[in-house]
């Protein structure tokens, strides 16, 4: 019953009587194939997403189609492009509005180390504002490597430990 | 931080902020509102949120690596970028690139140019309410994108035209590919000219909405299919011809009212027109050399690896199979692709690998210190970007980095006057003007 | 090729002010005394010479040299079709040139962004403050003291 007993993808599974953990697996299952996210786009990994999001390589066919332009409605925020120093705060704020659970996903090498721009006015990897839960690198990445990148978020989200503040009432 | 809006503002108006990350999907711009209801009494526009640095961080690479630099520019059409480059600095060491090469550079702008008019209407519409256009510019430009992938290895950020050429040569099913991206922009064009053309809630969105006068935007500096909206036939293309645009045939549409719909318009028809000089730029590119250098031995293609070895002994002659990374640039294909400019262009790999002069030429371009040294001073140019004229500023100290590189952006000067066209109109009226204007974040913030 | 003849008419209505003519790699440029600047582009843009356009303004530092900046204006005129470069040096005590606001409206931020990147003021400019970096940034980064990569983040960097 320890941690040590590995799940799907490798993550540890969900310690736990048998009822808990097919409640955490159906509960990764629905929150794994209904992502709403938020596109925080600034630059040109951009034209990348919106290829990856339309009828070509098509993101709705894993349940991620819908765009959330509200961080409240949404539960994934994909960094697209480079965050420059100007607009950190901005996307702190965006991701401390978001609501419990939320996933971060850093897309482009840009947003991951601040890509092939290390001067005075970019940030160095976004995971120096906020956490990260996927990296996709490329400048800009394939949509293959973003559907890829997908599967691979899909797959810890559903392996991981489920979130059920709700259910337990407290705070 | 107060702004000016907020020290200026009235004090019963209300104060809105249409914030850096923009569901509008033009990259990162803030614009300040104050509003009476509906009505935008005054805007503020503050931009720089995609300031990356571009001039400073060229003025410490090399001439040749700052080039992958350039292409993050106007990211939606980033082969005209490269171009401007390229040619500027072809104009200040008297370089030229060879006729191939020219034509070549006519088919990949027009492609990027294809890209991004496709791209801006495609968010104008898709903001508007006209989610098909979206995806059906974008299925469009998907086909495009496979016209530059093939040939130059990237969808988007090629880095592909060099200075005195383009990196590689055509991809043998070139022809095939092009003709079915044309055929698709063609069916794409046609459908969205049936979905908005006639269509009143588009009309009454765009039609005498935001309109300039020419010479209010001579006056901000106005440029490109903006510029021509108003009545003003100004291209670049046309009054200083570059690469063989001199040699096509092509028409520059322009608006009378400069309005949203004039400038929807106006770019549709330069849609057409580039598929026109696409066209005939492929009949007219004169073809790739072809015959073999007579000291080949015919037909056998050996490793690279043997070449190497048997290279230490006594000059190959035989044709080197090279790795597929380099399709298109092997050294029978250079006096199509590339000027025989020594010390300025990279020399072929064959050379490299089995001469000691090519692999000298190769160390000498790529080492710091040495490689491309334009002689000291400055030099101007511009092509015709997407958004108008798209100007390289350029002075060299004779070392090899340089001293100072400056884009002219267009859309700066575009978007300099969004506060003026917005003023008076409602709140929805931003979201088409904006998108009307086309800007784009790495080219205006640089 | 660009017509020169402006380059002439420029020399012989403002001898005093333009110190040098010239033509380097056919783009006619004249250098001006800063004084002059609002009278010369006043002149440019009125008909006949017509260059209604203001291309672009920006600004070279030439550190290590007096006076150290050197602003670069490109005008063009639709008429003509023709380009002009304009170049006035100003140093680093005053660093300051009069505003070409009230002839052209994108002067206004092409202003703001030379005041942002180099630190040059513009007299008679309406609001002059920083454009593409934001406040609280301290130091121009286009002069050629400032470091590449000196950062000044705005958030605590995290891990």
């Amino acid at each position: 019953m320890t941690a040590s007993r590995k799940g799907r993808a490798g993550l540890p599974a969900p310690a736990g009587p048998w009822l808990t953990t097919r409640f955490d697996r159906m509960l990764g299952w629905a929150r794994k194939f209904s992502l709403f996210h938020y596109p925080f786009i600034t630059a040109c990994c951009g034209m990348e997403y919106m290829s990856t999001a339309c009828a070509h390589f098509d993101l709705d066919r894993f349940g991620a189609g819908l765009t959330r332009f509200s961080p409240r409605q949404s539960d994934l925020i994909i960094v697209v492009g480079t965050v420059t120093h100007k607009l950190a705060p901005v996307l702190k704020m965006v991701y401390e509005q978001m609501t419990e659970p939320k996933w971060v996903v850093a897309f482009g090498a840009c947003a991951v180390s601040g890509g092939i721009y290390d001067n005075y006015a970019v940030v160095q990897g976004i995971d120096t504002v906020i956490p990260v839960d996927l990296y996709i690198p490329g400048c800009p990445p394939r949509p293959e490597t973003v559907l890829d990148g997908l599967i691979k978020l899909q797959e810890k989200i559903q392996g991981g430990k489920q979130d059920w503040r709700w259910k337990t009432g407290r705070s | 931080m107060t702004t000016r809006l907020q020290r200026t503002a009235r004090e019963e108006s209300l104060l809105i902020n249409m914030g850096p990350s923009h569901p509008a999907m033009h990259g990162t711009i803030r614009i300040m509102l104050e509003l009476d209801g509906e009505t935008i009494i005054d805007s503020e526009v503050e931009i720089g949120y995609l300031h990356r640095g571009f001039e400073k961080t060229c003025e410490n690479k090399t001439w040749f690596s700052l080039l992958p630099y350039t292409d993050r520019l106007n990211y939606v059409s980033p082969l005209i970028n490269n171009l401007g480059y390229a040619l500027t600095m072809e104009k200040m060491m008297g370089v030229e690139a060879p006729e191939r090469a020219q034509f070549i550079r006519v088919i990949m702008s027009e492609v990027s140019r294809l890209s991004d008019h496709l791209t801006c209407l495609a968010a104008m519409a898709m903001e508007c309410g006209a989610f098909t256009v979206f995806l059906y510019n974008m299925k469009a430009r998907e086909f495009l994108w496979d016209v530059i992938e093939w040939t130059t290895g990237a969808r988007m950020t090629a880095s592909y035209i060099r200075i005195g050429g383009v990196r590689a040569d055509l991809h043998p099913d070139f022809r095939s590919h092009l003709k079915k991206a044309g055929e698709e922009t063609r069916r794409v064009l046609k459908d969205v000219r049936g979905l908005l053309d006639n269509n009143p809630i588009f009309l009454g969105r765009t039609r005498g909405i935001a309109p300039i006068s020419a010479e209010t935007a001579v006056s901000y500096g106005w440029t490109g299919p903006c510029l021509r909206s108003t009545g003003i036939s100004y291209d670049v293309r046309k009054a200083h011809p570059y690469c063989a645009y001199d040699r096509l045939d092509f028409e520059v549409p322009v608006g009378d009212r400069g309005d949203n719909f004039d400038r929807y318009q106006v770019r549709m028809k330069e849609m057409e027109q580039s598929l026109r000089i696409i066209e005939q730029a492929a009949s007219l590119m004169p073809a790739g050399p072809t015959a073999i250098d007579p000291g080949w031995s015919e037909g056998r293609e050996i490793e690279p690896a043997e070449a190497i070895s048997g290279s230490r002994t006594r000059k190959r002659r035989e044709r080197i199979r090279l790795s597929p990374n380099l399709e298109g640039s092997d050294k029978i294909r250079y006096p199509g692709i590339l000027a025989a400019a020594a010390g300025r262009v990279i020399p072929p790999k064959e050379d490299v690998y089995t001469t000691i002069e090519g692999l000298i030429s190769h160390f000498k371009f790529f080492m710091t210190g040495h490689g491309i040294r334009p002689p000291k001073g400055e030099a101007y140019f511009s092509v015709e970007g997407g958004n108008g004229e798209l100007g390289f500023y350029i002075v060299s100290d004779g070392t090899d980095k340089p001293y100072r590189l400056h884009l002219r952006a267009p859309c700066f000067h575009i978007v300099s006057a969004l506060e003026d066209l917005i003023r008076g109109r409602f709140l929805a009226d931003v979201i088409p003007t904006f998108g009307s204007l086309n800007m784009i974040g790495g080219e205006l913030d640089r | 090729m660009e017509d020169g003849t402006i380059l002439t008419e420029l020399k012989d209505r403002f001898p005093g002010l333009v110190l040098e003519a010239s033509a380097p790699l056919g783009d006619p440029t004249a250098v001006i005394e800063k004084n002059g600047l609002v009278e010369i582009a006043r002149f440019l843009r009125a008909e006949p010479q017509g260059f209604g356009l203001l291309l672009d303004l920006t600004c070279v530092d030439f550190r290590g040299e007096r006076p150290r900046f050197e602003l670069v204006y490109h005008f063009y005129s639709l008429a003509r079709r023709s380009r002009l470069r304009i170049k006035a040096r100003t140093g680093e005590e005053e660093a300051w040139v009069d505003s070409l606001t009230p002839l052209w409206k994108n002067a206004a931020w092409l202003e703001r962004e030379v005041f942002d990147m180099f630190g040059i003021r513009f007299q008679g400019h309406p609001d002059l403050r920083r454009i593409l970096m934001y406040d609280g940034f301290d130091g121009h980064p286009l002069r050629k003291d400032y470091p590449l990569r000196r950062r000044q983040p705005r958030l605590p960097v995290r891990e």
